[in-house]
């Protein structure tokens, strides 16, 4: 199998500012994450060749994004993959740029979670289960709730006390808090104590309120260009060393055997990216990491199935503060879902966002040491079927 | 000789404390508890309920009609007797028939049933009578109706209880209705009701039942007497010249209360329970007229088990403290509700084309590497095999919990939701609500056994699906 790495470069990232953007609508966050991006670029929207947007929820079709932006004449697609919808935009355009269909792209991820009148996604009983249809017959979960089984296979797996395992999340919690304090567009920018995430009320057990990610509306944009030409745009540009997207059949969970204490799709995605990275050893290869940490349980078992610590071992590696900004392998350093909240489809682009300035070494205060390479990682749809999206950046060929 | 083949009931797991509910009223209370629906739950599964321990270890293949008795059947319009059908995974040859609108409905359905075997149009025949109706807040009959059902199979062969006779007269009589616009049970004066209606037709029934037998009142080892409340239970006894304490059927009302239809089919079975070979039992069900039966029981009934029936469904509950919450279960009470998106009707041809998995949980076993999945998969999730499959039954087989979860965010009748994913011994997995959930904490490992739920109601559509819950 062929190979992005080093192909393709961006040239441009915008982001608007996430959270309860009342007075905003889908175009407007559009139009301010694709401005920035051009700015950034410092190219013109006329320059545009090709287009894709993110969005779940919030439009169908290129219309969504011709509109707002008055592309005309130039492919433009909606594209989706559930919560790892950002990750699939920025696929769509840097494949198209690596197929020489273009020669720059631009994607875009947008989500308006906060008109629906409640708090949470809009509601849709066909999402991610083809096969279930709109029989209405599947478990009206919420997204927590799958979280919190995992979190039960994996106490249960590890032989965790519940208490002590809670605790492990709040450190988690803690530790992104911390980064989204530091960063002006994230959501929520406060910290927040152990015991204020221990004590936060139950929504299920063991992730309280504050183990769970925000609800936003936000944007996020990339321009895309060939490798070759990036330098004639800017002087570091960032490549982009691996764009996978993992997914599975529900094999999982049609069959017996798999025991929650994972998320296979997570661990053979970060796998499939590391090879057309070609990372050997993440923890040491990887300067910090965006992962998509909806609820807390996830990005521990993200740090084991992304080989960041050894398998049941999360534990050792949150304690020793592995993750946090001063670690060996910092992780969500703009904090993550947890600050910036979760409008599905920007969360990919938000993420490449930040792994972009932080390559950059445009990140302040929340600034890694050196930095060299960069994983951004959302996953989204029904447990056993789950899609994974993993792009690695870096600010150097090679 | 025609008879009883076979019988089942079916309790739900809460009850209520009658003086509970007095006491929200300022009434003075009058001891004993009724068995109240889950939120979940209606006349249709508790029927599939019932049928399900009735079925118990009989072949029902051998099935050929189904008749099912309610006075609180979901539609106005369309069959009930096919859902409990399909969720009993009945043979497509059955006849399927509602006997509707009458408090004698069961025996009504019973006594057509008798017709179908003597006829022999029918093998076997079930007669399901599930009710769940409602009395008006701060009314007698809140606290007296209760929420139940019984199975009965009548057939030929291995007979347990022999029927040696039967009599019925109609009575057109305004003693308690609802009319088509009334949720709750509307009556006229009691003592009119219970003096020229009750008492009297009953005893002229079971005075012309037993010159035509040729029987005397200490015949019978037991007496089964519908009766709409306690009092008049045991005046109509005692004015029929039985002995309450020997003789007479406990009538459950302090148990599980008044269960309309159902009534007088559930103390067949609890008398079943108990009875010995050569027993005789005369049943009398009351309602709109009145109907007689005269039992004989065989030693057939020596080889009934694995049943729990009455006695075993008794003894298996959850107290519900709180009368606000059977209220809201009800409908009595209207709960603003959480800001969620609301129900979306179901697609009736989504529901149509997989009826097969919903309503029977039918999942797929791949006949090339014999892994079994749920919901079917055409493409075997194990070794791909495309349209090698059997289906496969899963209502039927006990589950453990690999992980679960307890929901306080989604919209809950009953909250938390509590959610897990089952593992089924002889394969399958499903993800899936467990309800009932109150009966055991949820736990990694934890035993469960599926049970017939209604999920929602939307656009006018009552959706049924399977959810686990703890052993009872």
């Amino acid at each position: 199998m062929g190979s992005i790495k080093d192909k393709v470069a961006i040239i441009g990232m915008g982001c608007t500012k996430f959270g309860e953007l009342w007075d905003k609508s889908v175009s407007d966050l559009i139009i301010e994450a694709a401005y920035e991006a051009y700015e950034d670029a410092g190219i013109e929207s006329k320059d545009i060749q090709g287009a894709w947007l993110g969005t779940v929820f919030s439009g169908l079709t290129a219309g969504s994004l011709s509109s707002p932006l008055k592309f005309r004449f130039i492919p433009v697609t909606r594209v989706e993959n559930m919560c790892a919808t950002g990750i699939e935009a920025l696929r769509a355009a840097s494949y198209a740029v690596a197929a020489g269909a273009c020669d720059i792209a631009l994607a875009v991820g947008v989500e308006k979670l906060k008109d629906a009148g409640w708090s949470g996604v809009p509601g849709s009983k066909v999402v991610g289960d083809s096969s279930i249809g709109t029989a209405g017959v599947a478990p009206d979960i919420s997204a927590p709730a799958m979280f919190a089984e995992l979190s039960l296979g994996y106490f249960a797996k590890y032989n965790i006390d519940p208490e002590e395992g809670k605790k492990l999340l709040a450190q988690i919690v803690v530790k992104s808090h911390h980064n989204g304090s530091l960063h002006p567009k994230a959501h929520f920018q406060r910290e927040v104590t152990i015991e204020q995430v221990m004590n936060s009320p139950i929504v299920a057990w063991p992730l309280g309120i504050l183990d769970c990610c925000g609800v936003s509306d936000g944007a996020a944009a990339a321009v895309v260009t060939r490798a070759d030409i990036a330098q004639n745009f800017r002087d570091d540009p960032i490549y982009i060393k691996s764009l996978t997207i993992c997914t599975s059949g529900r094999q999982d969970t049609l069959t017996q055997g798999y025991d929650f204490s994972y998320v296979p799709e997570n661990l053979n995605g970060s796998k499939i990216a590391y090879a057309e990275a070609g990372i050997k050893n993440p923890l040491k290869e990887l300067s910090m990491a965006e992962v998509h940490d909806c609820f807390s349980i996830h990005e521990m078992m993200i740090y084991e199935d992304f080989g960041f610590s050894a398998r049941g071992r999360a534990r050792d590696d949150i304690e020793a503060g592995t993750f946090t900004l001063a670690g060996e392998l910092p992780v969500n350093t703009d904090g993550g879902l947890k600050c910036f909240g979760h409008p599905l489809g920007a969360s990919g682009l938000r993420m490449a966002y930040e792994v972009y300035k932080q390559l950059q070494g445009k990140a302040g205060p929340r600034q890694v040491k050196n930095p060299q390479r960069g994983l951004a990682h959302t996953v989204g749809g029904g447990e056993g079927m789950l899609s994974c999206g993993i792009t690695i950046l870096g600010n150097s060929k090679g | 000789m025609s008879g009883i083949v076979a019988y089942g009931a079916y309790i739900p797991t809460y009850r209520i404390k009658r003086d509970v509910i007095a006491k929200v009223w300022g009434s003075v209370g009058v001891g004993g508890e009724k068995a109240v629906a889950n939120y979940d739950e209606n006349s249709i599964t508790m029927a599939v309920a019932a049928g399900i321990d009735c079925i118990y270890g009989f072949d029902y293949e051998k099935l050929d009609a189904l008749f099912l008795a309610t006075t609180t059947a979901p539609y106005r319009e369309k069959q009930s007797a096919t859902t409990v059908a399909s969720a009993l995974d009945l043979p497509s040859h059955l006849r399927a028939a509602d006997f509707t609108d009458s408090l004698r409905s069961g025996t009504i359905a019973l006594n057509s049933a008798l017709d179908t075997i003597k006829a022999g149009s029918a093998r076997n025949t079930m007669v399901i009578a599930s009710d769940c109706r409602l009395g008006s807040p701060h009314s007698e009959y809140e606290l007296i109706f209760g929420d139940g059902a019984a199975a009965i199979v009548l057939g030929n062969s291995n007979v347990i209880a022999t029927i040696e006779d039967t009599y019925s007269v109609f009575n057109e009589f305004m003693d308690v209705w609802r009319a088509e616009d009334d949720d709750t049970v509307r009556s006229w004066e009691q003592r009119f009701i219970l003096t020229k209606g009750y008492m009297e037709t009953i005893q002229q029934l079971v005075s012309t039942i037993m010159s035509k037998h040729g029987s005397k009142p200490e015949d019978f080892a037991k007496v089964i007497l519908y009766a709409p409340d306690i009092r008049s239970h045991a005046t109509l006894a005692k004015n029929l010249g039985f002995d309450l304490q020997t003789q007479v059927q406990d009538p459950l009302l302090t148990t599980v209360g008044n269960t309309g239809s159902a009534s007088a089919l559930m103390m067949l079975v609890a008398a079943l329970e108990e009875g010995k070979a050569g027993d005789r039992i005369l049943l009398i069900n009351y309602g709109d007229g009145a109907d007689a039966f005269i039992f004989c029981i065989t030693k057939e009934i020596n080889k009934i088990q694995g049943k729990r029936g009455i006695k075993g469904h008794l003894k298996s509950k959850l107290i519900l403290t709180n009368y606000n919450k059977y209220a809201s279960w009800r409908g009595i009470i209207v709960e603003e509700g959480a800001k969620r998106p609301s129900a979306v009707s179901p697609s009736v041809t989504c529901l149509w084309r997989e009826r097969n998995r919903i309503l029977a949980l039918m999942g797929s076993k791949c006949k090339s590497c014999g892994t079994v999945q749920y919901p079917p998969q055409r493409v075997c999730a194990k070794c791909r095999a495309k349209d090698e499959f059997e289906y496969y039954k899963l209502s039927d087989k006990i589950g453990r919990a690999v992980t679960y979860s307890i929901d306080h965010l989604t919209v809950a009748k009953d909250p938390p939701a509590v959610f897990a994913w089952i593992d089924f011994d002889g394969g399958g997995r499903i993800h899936c609500e467990i309800t009932d959930h109150a009966l055991e904490k949820p736990s990694v490992g934890m035993s469960v056994e599926m049970t017939f739920r209604e999920l929602y109601k939307a656009g006018g559509i009552h959706n049924y699906f399977w959810k686990a819950r703890p052993i009872r």
